[in-house]
């Protein structure tokens, strides 16, 4: 079943959906003062899901949403809800003989997806290897900060969702705040995430990432074209991770995630796992590729390879 | 339902009923509850970062005291095996003390794992049908289950047998037996499950060993007892309730067993992942070892192993077993050393190093010790409050006047220093060596 579908096959849920509207505008109507404002919150405490929302509610959602993103961040914020397309699965290809280990992935992504500032939040993880050692995590350096990069006997590696076939993270949220979509996608509902973590815990690359404090995101740098279950700002105490940009990926004049855009020497690959003419597929097939922690079987759709 | 109204009016009469020691003690609890409040009031206006929890180590001080009182609760097992599958009477005299600790503990876990969540608003959807549980998927789902469960049969149990004990007449068997004899798996249930949490994720291989789950198991029927023979003490030298010595040291004998596989099972994954030697290695010796100079554990798992192991010893050894001086350091240490080994030893090695080889050293903030200490508080006043009741019913102190209304209340103190019997009193003993 396609999540168009799924979201539209919730039309029997109704009924629990109107006592919950009627008691959202109960309590709202209770908090006399400022009216609006109350009953939005109660509108927000009691959403439902995301995937049992029919196309009416998401309407709802939606604009709720964009109205206070407006107010918060003083300018028109979009926030889209885009299924993913038929026939496509994202995949991802990172050259290790081209990265050179400037972090501007890291800051690109930051500015595109709307992390926090303060404290920072970064999705991806540049690490700093021995070329002696090979790839030997234990070894890794994280906080490498040298004035010219890349440095001698060293490569750079950098690491973000892998967006698994066979997600660990996904299986283990006692909510099911978070999912797969059709199109390959690890998302996260951030208005259903109650905050317990278990999801980082089972992640072997250390994609999620929590709010442990209230996202600081100056107005200025926020970014307006967002996803509800991407890249729209989050609240303190959620999990939030990559999504391959689908703010950007899933529109039919789609562009590259940021990330990839941003990478000074082409060391970033992406397209269409299930297009025989894509430049993945390419990759796939004429270069060596691997697969990080290959033996945990998540079947990770972000392949390393070596380009030359 | 008059006649239920009636009792658990009287039972607040009851618990308003003490001596000055009772009330000190109530307050006392209160104002760490209080403390824990203001602490967790805290945390919840700024966020989790008031933790020193962070993205490579995620859980912390928390989920380490959660896992620690599954144990605890857990253990009640180990009483109501020799009371209700053996009918052996010294011990039947106390199980609902144990029902009671496992209903408190349960409460304290729920309440660790409360504290934990980063949205604690949302925690309605976590029930079925009003929002969503992940079953069977996620063990954390299970555990929702399994802990739920325990606590309300604990406390339908031990609250029936004591309403029945008020209004005088015996518990119907047919009843009661079932439940007690469900309790047994589902108390296994618990703490397998709450391993299994662990077990299942194999981003942590210090976690991912399937000894994990019957290790938990020895532990729990290590630490659990052990925090029991401290409690009974107390309530036999301060209350009226009597509690024989030959109860005691059968549970103190049952603890040298469970020490005994606990220490097996800890050196047959050392064995394993020192003599393999392989990457999985790294957070068992950043525990025992420190690793690339990052060392903060190393003292805390080096003193629980010492401690457990001399308390095997202790408990191994008939004499030492059975003297109240050397039994209670025994119970001290296993108390604490599986609070070491089974929290902060268990859960934060799975999280250094990182699963991409990054070192944070954690160690909790005050934030995380007071809403911990406030948690204990209250753990402590429900196992008070449930005590208050149980004892005066079981001593027959508490039950329903002639009138078949009122309460009769016989124990008005509660706690005082009961006068004993000359062999429970620890001086004779002293003089005794």
């Amino acid at each position: 079943m396609s999540d168009r579908e799924t979201r539209g096959n919730r039309i029997f849920r109704l009924s629990r959906r109107k006592a919950l509207k009627g008691l959202a505008a109960g309590l709202g109507a209770l908090a006399l003062p400022r009216k609006d404002a109350s009953a939005a919150f109660w509108e927000s405490f009691f959403q439902k899901h995301f995937r049992e929302l029919g196309r009416a509610e998401i309407r709802d959602v939606v604009s709720r949403l964009e109205k206070e993103y407006g107010a918060t961040y003083g300018k028109p914020v979009k926030v889209k809800t885009t299924p993913p397309m038929e026939g496509v699965l994202y995949g991802y290809g990172l050259d290790l003989s081209r990265c050179i280990g400037c972090r501007r992935c890291v800051y690109g992504c930051v500015g595109e997806n709307n992390q926090s500032r303060d404290p920072q939040v970064h999705w991806i993880r540049v690490l700093r290897l021995e070329k002696e050692r090979g790839v030997d995590l234990e070894h890794a350096e994280h906080y490498y900060n040298p004035a010219n990069v890349p440095e001698e006997g060293h490569f750079y590696m950098p690491v973000q969702c892998h967006q698994c076939e066979n997600p660990p993270c996904t299986k283990v949220c006692p909510v099911q705040a978070t999912w797969k979509e059709n199109d390959g996608i690890v998302v996260v509902d951030y208005n259903w995430c109650i905050g317990c973590r278990y999801c980082m815990a089972a992640c072997p690359y250390g994609a999620r990432h929590f709010n442990w404090k209230k996202p600081g995101l100056p107005a200025g740098e926020m970014n307006p074209d967002t996803h509800y279950l991407g890249n729209r700002p989050r609240s303190v105490g959620v999990v939030e991770k990559c999504t391959f940009c689908m703010q950007r990926t899933r529109e039919a004049d789609g562009r590259y995630p940021a990330c990839v855009e941003v990478c000074p020497v082409g060391a970033r690959k992406f397209g269409n796992l299930l297009d025989p003419a894509s430049e993945i597929r390419f990759v796939i097939e004429n270069k060596r590729v691997f697969i990080l922690k290959e033996d945990l079987n998540t079947q990770p759709k972000f392949y390393y390879f070596y380009s030359v | 339902m008059k006649k239920v109204w009636a009792f658990i009016k009287g039972c607040f009469i009851l618990l308003r009923r003490g001596s000055k020691l009772y009330y000190a003690w109530v307050y006392l609890l209160l104002a760490l509850m209080a403390i824990g409040v203001l602490a967790y009031a805290n945390q919840l206006y700024s966020g989790l970062i008031t933790s020193a929890m962070r993205d490579q180590v995620s859980w912390g001080f928390y989920i380490s005291n959660f896992t620690f009182m599954v144990g605890v609760a857990a253990a009640a097992v180990l009483l109501i095996i020799p009371a209700y599958v053996y009918q052996w009477k010294p011990i039947k005299e106390i199980a609902i003390l144990g029902e009671l600790v496992a209903v408190s503990a349960m409460v304290m876990c729920l309440l660790f794992v409360t504290v934990d969540l980063g949205r604690p608003d949302r925690f309605w959807h976590l029930i079925p049908k009003i929002g969503i549980l992940n079953f069977p998927q996620s063990l954390l789902a299970w555990d929702v289950v399994v802990l739920n469960t325990y606590l309300v049969l604990n406390f339908s149990i031990a609250g029936y047998m004591l309403y029945s004990y008020y209004y005088r007449r015996q518990p119907n068997m047919k009843y009661v037996t079932p439940l007690l004899l469900f309790s047994i798996p589902a108390a296994i249930s618990i703490h397998t499950v709450t391993a299994f949490l662990y077990n299942g994720l194999a981003a942590r291989p210090f976690w991912n060993a399937s000894i994990l789950a019957p290790r938990f198991l020895a532990s729990a029927f290590c630490s659990g007892p052990a925090g029991m023979v401290l409690m009974f003490q107390v309530i036999r030298k301060w209350t009226k309730f009597r509690i024989t010595d030959e109860a005691i040291f059968k549970i103190a004998e049952l603890i040298a067993y469970a020490m005994f596989l606990n220490l097996f099972l800890l050196g047959a994954e050392v064995f394993k992942e020192y003599y393999s030697d392989t990457a999985h290695l790294a957070p068992m010796q950043y525990l025992y070892q420190g690793l690339h100079g990052h060392s903060d554990l190393v003292s805390y798992i080096w003193t629980a192993t010492l401690f457990n192991m001399t308390a095997f010893l202790l408990f191994l050894i008939p004499q030492t077993r059975e003297n109240h001086i050397t039994l209670n350091i025994g119970c001290v240490l296993i108390f604490v050393g599986v609070y070491i080994e089974k929290g902060m030893g268990l859960v934060i090695p799975g999280f250094v190093p990182d699963v991409l080889g990054d070192f944070y050293e954690y160690s909790p903030t005050s934030t995380e010790v007071l809403v911990t200490i406030g948690i204990w508080g209250t753990g402590l006043l429900i196992y008070t409050m449930l005590l208050r009741i149980a004892i005066p019913i079981m001593n027959g102190d508490f039950h329903v006047s002639e009138d078949g209304i009122h309460p009769h209340i016989g124990d008005e103190l509660f706690l005082v220093r009961s006068p004993g019997e000359p062999e429970q009193d620890k001086e004779p003993d002293l003089l005794a060596q």
